[in-house]
């Protein structure tokens, strides 16, 4: 068949930011997922509270400090995560490179935190349902601020290399940035069933 | 793709002329020569048609299973297979039609058409696409090798605890098949989110929501629902692994577990499933029946809205699967109401066909005969769908050959029919040559009589209380003559299913040339030509009309404006499909490959030990980095 040229998009960008960016709705998607899978997780801590006499099993309830310390942490990182995002927004390259290392020191503290938030549970995944279901909610929210860590350094080392001059790069990072945020909200209700439910 | 001959950036299609912008576009959208190029590959057709002749494979496995099962039940006191082998057989049956034939096949369909039909040159994400494929691939050879072995899962094809638990179920068949279902998740969640991008984004200039063809529109309900439904079947999988590997007691009621907890998960994801493979398919229909009746599809709007509401109706039924397991009152009515009211946009569905038939002036090619084959036998199964959903009813026929007659009915009349019909409709697209229509009229023919005569008499053995799942039955039982009837009439089912294959093979090599539109179709896949080139279209459609091929077109109208010496494609604003930027599309890479290959080692791995999480990630990010690292292409400039 033969064709008629009825539309010039010469002017267009070579790449669209924020929601004109195929990654910004990757991301999206991937974050529907695993939120969707965090929505399960706690109904399925429910169902299983539902089921039994009394609420922890067999155990005391977990011990505040680390889960609280870490939950003020993750909150309070939300504030140099929004400001890396209106840098990339802005191309200062100088600016996010500061901030994608600030960034990555907020992944690697709760990560330290969390190793006192296991036993701070006072029970282990095999005892009983209640101690599998706090081990795997705790479980999957430390390979989420894992993978989001790898992430964030392997863009920091991006950014500080030949390739990071780039409008792509810097939707990259806002990316990123919005994926942390994700990290963080879906941590809050998780950190209220492990600790606060038990409490009720 | 090497720099030294590449044409100038500032050099763009409006420049050239027709057959320079062919050259160019060719050398940077092609698959290179060679075992390497062909593994590296991105384009989503080639992809596409390996899922789609792999799980056509794995439905031949299937298929072949479900004969030895018959060759069992065709006389009383068997002694063909023992009870072991049979548990095995029939686990693999319903495992590897839902897991690695249905869903990926209807994912890989997918993959193909959405492209083409949304008038782009690629999928979003065109590496997650070959990672998806080396990953269902993979994970569906694992499970046919511990078949091989004799080692194959045995605990039917949705696990039930506490027989799938480590108490009655030792060894490691129960974690193959846990296992293979996370592969096989992987891979529909990664087309999942490649299909709701590349229709949300990458949608030919012009084409509004309301101007997107209903079988699109169809995809992307379903990969809503493969995003919302296959977290809790991971969930689940992961959970009975790790009861079986490291003594969580998820499932174990002496330890505040719960037994029912397992089906509660498994069927809010497997209903859904039954949709996700529904939904293309008749997707399928609403986009091949125009073609066939010269007029395009009655309700439009209906039938998209009709197929939202189905996926999210769907998600509120997965109880009606456990209705004699004792749950409150209340609740079975509700699940009843609901699994009574998803009815309704499936008849809207149905008569909208009816109308578009009724309106037009069918001409009866064999996609149409599988169409309308399709109808009358999903009817039948939908039918009997409303009869299960009542708690009584379905309490007298729970697990017995009338739920067996039931699904059939509704998976292969409703998806497997459409589904022929679709190959028969785009194999001139893929291939570039039409199938045969006789053959094609025998295949349909007896597949059709096969498939009836095998599955219709099931109603009557459930009624007269013959349980699913048993590999023999006593002679006394009055079983055993409507038994060998099934049994040889799955010998015509098996018959139509080869003449299928043969006309497959047959036209593949010798098929008549198709053209671009053999058809007369309206829509923007047959307006490029069959088999279509590495980048889809010379020059991106603009869209101005639901249908944008009408027969009294002779020129097709394009924007024109794209870099040529790189992979570019159009992004699109969601509602309009206004054009938002020129972004690239990365090139072919190994890395894909090398990605699925480490994922799977951690995942076997970590049947065996939970450390494999631990080092068994190492490689896979170190292959995840390799394949995002940027490598200084003109896919990266910006």
């Amino acid at each position: 068949m033969k064709s008629r040229i009825v539309l010039d998009v010469s002017k267009l960008p070579l790449h669209g930011m924020g929601n004109a960016s195929l990654t910004w709705w990757g991301t999206c998607a991937f974050m529907l997922i695993e939120g969707s899978g965090f929505a399960l997780a706690i109904a399925v801590y429910f169902y299983l509270m539902s089921m039994a006499p009394e609420w922890p099993i067999n155990a005391p309830a977990p011990d505040l400090w680390a889960g609280t310390w870490l939950t003020i942490l993750l909150v309070a990182s939300v504030i140099p995560n929004i400001l890396v995002s209106s840098w990339a927004g802005k191309s200062d390259l100088r600016k996010v490179r500061i901030g994608l290392v600030v960034m990555s020191l907020m992944g690697i503290l709760p990560l330290a935190l969390r190793i006192f938030e296991f036993p701070a549970l006072h029970i282990l995944w095999d005892q009983n349902a209640y101690g599998s279901i706090t081990w795997v909610l705790l479980g999957l929210h430390t390979t989420h601020i894992l993978t989001d860590l790898i992430d964030t350094l392997v863009l920091a080392c991006l950014m500080f290399s030949k390739h990071a001059d780039n409008p792509r790069r810097y939707g990259d990072v806002e990316d990123n940035a919005l994926y942390w945020n994700f990290v963080v909200v879906a941590w809050l209700p998780i950190y209220a069933c492990i600790y606060w439910v038990p409490r009720l | 793709m090497t720099g030294v001959d590449r044409i100038s950036p500032d050099v763009l299609d409006l420049d050239l002329q027709d057959a320079e912008v062919e050259r160019h576009l060719s050398r940077t959208w092609g698959t290179s020569p060679g075992f390497w190029g062909a593994i590296a590959t991105v384009d989503h057709k080639v992809i596409a048609r390996r899922y789609i002749a792999t799980a056509f494979v794995f439905l031949i496995l299937g298929g072949l299973l479900a004969l030895a099962m018959r060759l069992q039940l065709a006389r009383p006191e068997s002694r063909l297979i023992d009870p072991d082998r049979y548990n095995q057989i029939f686990t693999m049956h319903g495992t590897n039609m839902m897991f690695l034939f249905a869903v990926p096949v209807m994912g890989a369909m997918a993959i193909y058409l959405v492209p083409l039909m949304v008038g782009t040159r690629n999928v979003a994400f065109p590496r997650l696409n070959a990672f998806s494929y080396w990953i269902f691939l993979i994970g569906g050879s694992l499970l046919w090798l511990s078949f091989a072995l004799d080692a194959a899962p045995d605990v039917g094809w949705f696990a039930y605890v506490p027989l799938s638990g480590p108490q009655y179920s030792p060894g490691k068949r129960t974690d193959l098949w846990a296992q293979m279902i996370t592969f096989t998740e992987v891979s529909a969640l990664a087309i999942a989110i490649e299909v709701v991008v590349t229709v949300f984004k990458q949608r030919a200039p012009g084409m509004s929501l309301d101007r997107i063809p209903v079988l699109v529109w169809a995809m992307v309900v379903m990969s809503f629902q493969v995003i919302m439904a296959m977290p809790s079947i991971m969930f689940a999988s992961t959970t009975l692994i790790l009861d079986r590997l490291v003594g969580t007691q998820f499932y174990n009621p002496a330890e505040g577990g719960d037994a029912l907890l397992w089906q509660h998960l498994f069927w809010f994801f497997g209903h859904p499933e039954v949709y996700i493979i529904f939904l293309p398919a008749v997707g399928m229909v609403s986009s091949m029946l125009p073609t066939f009746v010269g007029r395009p599809i009655f309700g439009y709007l209906a039938l998209v809205m009709a197929l939202i509401t189905t996926g999210i109706l769907s998600f509120g039924l997965w109880v009606h699967h456990m209705f004699v397991v004792g749950l409150p009152r209340m609740g079975e009515s509700f699940f009843t109401a609901s699994s009574m009211a998803i009815a309704v946009p499936a008849g809207i569905q149905i008569f909208c066909w009816l109308a578009t038939l009724w309106l037009g002036r069918p001409v009866f090619r064999v996609p149409l005969l599988f169409i309308i084959g399709f109808i009358v036998t999903f009817v039948m199964g939908g039918m009997t769908g409303v009869m299960v959903a009542s708690v009584p009813f379905d309490t007298q026929v729970h697990d017995t050959y009338f739920v067996v007659a039931h699904f059939h009915y509704v998976l292969v009349g409703g998806a497997v029919f459409p589904l022929l019909g679709a190959i028969y409709y785009w194999f001139p697209k893929m291939t570039g040559r039409m199938m045969s229509e006789t053959l094609g009229r025998w295949a349909f023919g007896l597949i059709f009589v096969g498939f009836h005569l095998t599955f219709f008499p099931m109603h009557i053995l459930g009624l007269q209380g013959m349980p699913r799942r048993i590999y023999t039955y006593q002679p006394e039982l009055p079983w055993s003559g409507l038994n060998l009837f099934i049994s040889i009439s799955s010998l015509i089912l098996a018959l139509g299913f080869l003449v299928f294959f043969v006309d497959v093979l047959r036209s593949w090599r010798h098929g008549l040339p198709a053209g671009p539109n053999p058809w007369g179709a309206s829509t923007l896949e047959w307006a490029t030509p069959s088999p279509p080139p590495p980048y889809n279209f010379l020059r991106i459609p603009v869209v101005q009309d639901r249908n944008p091929l009408r027969p009294e077109d002779k020129e097709l109208p394009v924007a024109a404006g794209l870099r040529v010496d790189r992979r570019e494609l159009l992004v699109t604003s969601v509602v309009e499909a206004l054009p938002e930027a020129r972004e690239s599309s990365p090139q072919n890479s190994i890395w894909p490959f090398w990605a699925a290959l480490a994922t799977s080692f951690m995942l076997v791995w970590s049947i065996f030990s939970p450390w494999a999480v631990v080092w068994g990630a190492i490689p896979v990010a170190v292959a995840l980095i390799a394949w995002f690292w940027p490598k200084g292409t003109p896919e990266d400039e910006a």
